[in-house]
């Protein structure tokens, strides 16, 4: 035994004298995960979250979260002598006078735009692949609440330099709160401590944004994590993977090396953006005052959507027995974003009841063969991109040389009719491609080859394909749709029929599938030709 | 649909292809070698970030294509930065692909249900201990706790009241009284009509009593926007007419959807927008809302002359500027 090996073997058996850790950890580091790119995408949202959590450390040791006034003597001279808030004073002490301090600046700007996007492709890689099935439920609803308060995060960060493109983000979501009805101005001037802007918003929101917040995430993210991990990761199917097993790579070394090293990754391109592309450069905003504004005022992407339907919502309000009721902020403010996330919360078991399905799923979807789902999220997504280009009407119309009207109308519009017409051409686009699969594993590889036979017919050869890809086109499961009986053996209608019907008429709509094909077919179609 | 039919079977895990460098010394030599100056690059990042720390000026600045002028120092330290994590990454990832196992391993699942007889038991233990405290029985004990607990739930509620003021009539209110003096903002010097010429915009804030200081709550309430026509060009009733002067005609600045400073104004089509959500007033016709999200009309301010030939307020707003509340009653 070498020199080396007895003291790791020493420190070793110090651990486990005092915590029994060797059994558990010989288990968990030959831990096997499955390999596929789209299972980095969540890897990079939880490595987005330690790059916030150490740049973000670095900007609180210098910015003062005070909306005390201060006169300005730092070294950017187009503000100098200019009365602000000692927020804004800091942060353009940061990112001046401190050496690396817009690079941090920037990289923690950076970082939550990446960790918000990923935290969005990732669910959307969860949704269409099935991911969120039996057993993974809690997990999906844990992504939602991370996603929610992504946004939440988000919008308070960028919100805290108080220059005068959030403060006006700030201006709006106080005009959100104002209309809530019954207790709206209470609850702003509880947030706000009086009247608007007032001197105690960024403090308040700086505790929830750099502890409360964080400290949720950290909770959530662990136990996200620990559910994968006991749960183990699903796989995509393909010879030899299972419901039964996980095929995949080791945790000790190769995903130790593989994952740790993607953080690198991950933060190195991070310091990349930090380094040479300029983010809320707040310098050119100023410092907030109600009275005045930037034209093309314009929110993160991720607050884009919610501002493109502000902006779309047509101008009603109520107002009856000496009250108001802002239909126009409420509607898109709250209550759609509301339904959206509710639904999208409560979708695992929306469709466990449309199908009825109770079984553990551990192989993912192919989203082809899941085309309701697969036409059900293009619609969703269609939504959300619609109103995010109205979001951004106003870039957009100056671009583009469109009218804002134009923009708006469109999109007020399209927001009706265009999801409807995605859902419809996604699901037949999954079927078309159910029915390539089907001819492939049938008809072969059409080669390019063309041969003419003795008669003088020319043909083209078809390769059979492998019997590995011929099982990844047919091992999906094909379950046929509820039978829901409307009817009782009287023949009379069941009176609470009208969930029974949507349940029977989505379960059908669900079930629509082209058969896979089977060696049966294969066979007689190959004796039919020779 | 299919059951008669035989369906394909699984033909298994595919054999295990060897890489280059797991049979070739020369690859594998040329793999580690790849690595190694990865990491080496990474080095080389982490001494570019601490050179130009210490060496590079914070306050030069460099012209690059595309970037425009960027700070030197702010641009190296993100590149080293950069590099040096960048590189420690690639090379842990090469290693992993190039020299460590590639053999796909196979782990089995177990399905999470725990057996009937677990179950059974769990039921049975929870049934049993709650039966030992007699849970179902205490009928007055279940109802004081949910009471206690109910009411020590409110307390958090209670201790938050402190948060801030009661609204009142804050929301009601703003600085503007009669003869209030439109003072120019920034500056604060009073006008008079023939400081604006026809077509012309200039904020306005009231003018404050000696001694007073102006704080952006005043601001987010008081903002007006003065804009001067020519008399023919309103589109207005009477009593509306007899608030502008000599076509000067001025609008609380705070919009009426969600508060922000209306600012944009088109002079061609004398229309104001909100560059928020770009609800669009028309100016001649009392800013009517005429697009957008909004909507009321932004609030007139009555305004004439006083004895000195400065523009003053006639009176104070006749309804709450800003977006729309509860207590709101038109």
């Amino acid at each position: 035994m070498t020199n080396k090996e007895r003291i790791a073997g020493n420190v070793a058996g110090y651990v486990d004298d005092r915590t029994g850790a060797a059994k558990w950890l010989k288990k968990n580091l030959t831990k096997v995960f499955p390999d596929h790119w789209s299972f980095m995408l969540g890897e990079i949202a939880l490595y987005s979250f330690i790059i916030l959590l150490l740049s973000g450390t670095f900007l609180t040791f210098w910015f003062d979260p005070s909306q005390r006034d201060v006169i300005y003597n730092g070294s950017y001279a187009p503000l100098s002598h200019v009365q602000m808030s000692a927020a804004y004073a800091s942060t353009l002490h940061i990112s001046f006078d401190v050496r690396g301090g817009l690079l941090m600046r920037q990289i923690h700007h950076w970082a939550a735009l990446i960790f918000m996007t990923a935290i969005v492709v990732h669910l959307l890689r969860v949704f269409f692949t099935g991911a969120f099935r039996k057993p993974r439920e809690f997990n999906w609803l844990i992504g939602v609440g991370l996603l929610t308060l992504g946004i939440v995060e988000g919008f308070l960060g960028y919100s805290l330099p108080d220059d005068l493109l959030s403060g006006t983000g700030i201006r709006i979501a106080e005009a959100i709160i104002q209309a809530i009805p019954v207790v709206g101005s209470y609850l702003s001037f509880f947030a706000f401590g009086g009247p608007f802007p007032g001197h105690v918003f960024i403090p308040r929101i700086y505790m929830v944004h750099i502890l409360l917040l964080p400290g949720i995430f950290l909770a959530l993210i662990t136990i996200h994590l620990m559910l994968v991990w006991y749960q183990k990761h699903t796989q995509y199917p393909g010879p030899g993977r299972t419901e039964k097993n996980v095929v995949g790579y080791p945790l000790m070394p190769v995903y130790m090396a593989k994952a740790g090293g993607f953080f690198f990754i991950v933060f190195g391109v991070t310091a990349f953006l930090g380094g040479v592309a300029s983010i809320n450069p707040i310098w050119l905003y100023g410092p907030y005052t109600p009275g005045q504004i930037s034209a093309g005022s314009q929110p993160d992407w991720y607050m884009g959507w919610l501002d493109g339907l502000v902006r779309m919502s047509p101008p009603i309000e109520t107002h009856a027995f000496g009250h108001t009721i802002s239909w126009n902020i409420l509607i898109p403010g709250l209550i759609i974003p509301g339904i959206l996330f509710t639904g999208m919360a409560l979708y695992p078991f929306i469709e466990s009841w449309i199908t009825g399905d109770k079984r553990e799923h551990h192989l993912l979807d192919r989203p082809r063969n899941v085309p309701n789902r697969t036409a059900l999220g293009i619609m969703s997504l269609t939504f959300m991109l619609i109103s995010l280009i109205n979001g951004g009407n106003d870039i957009i119309a100056t671009h583009f040389h469109l009218t804002i009207n134009g923009i708006m109308w469109f999109t007020r519009i399209g927001l009706f009719t265009i999801p409807p017409i995605a859902f419809v051409i996604t699901k037949r686009i999954c079927l078309s491609l159910q029915r390539a699969d089907r001819d492939l594993v049938l008809h072969g590889r059409e080669t390019g080859r063309l041969v003419m036979t003795p008669a003088g017919e020319f043909i083209e050869v078809h390769e059979p394909i492998s019997a590995a890809k011929a099982w990844t086109l047919t091992q999906h499961l094909q379950d046929p749709a509820l039978a829901i009986e409307n009817v009782d053996e009287h023949g009379v209608r069941n009176p609470a029929g009208i969930k029974g019907r949507i349940r029977a008429r989505w379960s059908v709509a669900n079930a629509e599938q082209i058969p896979a094909a089977t060696v049966t077919e294969r066979k007689e179609l190959e004796d039919g030709h020779h | 649909m299919n059951h008669e039919f035989e369906k394909f079977s699984d033909p298994g895990l595919p054999e295990h292809v060897h890489r280059n460098a797991d049979v070739d010394p020369i690859a594998e030599k040329r793999a580690e070698q790849q690595v190694a100056i990865l990491f080496v690059l990474s080095a080389l990042g982490t001494i570019l970030l601490i050179g130009s720390y210490i060496f590079i000026k914070p306050s030069s600045f460099i012209y690059l294509p595309v970037l425009g002028d960027t700070n030197t120092q702010q641009l190296l330290l993100g590149v080293g930065m950069a590099m040096s994590l960048f590189f420690i990454g690639m090379g842990a990832v090469q290693w992993a692909r190039k020299l460590m196992s590639d053999t796909e391993v196979i782990a089995e699942r177990h399905e999470f249900r725990s057996p009937d007889e677990d179950r059974a038991d769990f039921v049975a233990t929870v049934k049993e201990q709650a039966a030992l405290a007699d849970v179902g029985r205490r009928t007055l004990i279940k109802r004081s706790l949910g009471l206690a607990l109910g009411l020590a739930g409110l307390s958090p509620l209670i201790l938050l009241r402190d948060l801030g003021p009661l609204p009142k009539k804050e929301f009601d209110t703003t600085d503007w009284k009669k003869g209030t003096r439109l003072v120019t903002d920034p500056g604060d010097r009073p006008i008079k009509p023939s400081d604006l010429e026809v077509g012309a915009v200039a904020q306005v804030l009231p003018e404050l009593s000696g001694g007073t200081v102006r704080s952006l709550e005043n601001i987010g309430k008081d903002a007006v926007l003065l804009i001067r026509l020519r008399p023919e060009e309103f589109n207005l009733d009477t009593e509306r007419l007899s608030w502008t002067h000599e076509g000067i005609i001025a609008f609380s600045k705070i919009c009426s959807h969600m508060g922000c400073a209306v600012a944009l104004y088109e002079q061609q089509t004398k229309h104001l927008l909100c560059p928020c959500h770009q609800s669009t007033f028309d100016v001649t016709r009392a800013a009517k809302v005429i697009f957008g999200p909004a909507a009321r009309p932004l609030p007139q301010l009555a305004i004439t002359i006083d004895a000195d030939g400065y523009l003053v307020a006639q009176q104070p707003f006749t309804e709450p500027v800003g977006p729309s509340f509860w207590e709101r009653s038109s």
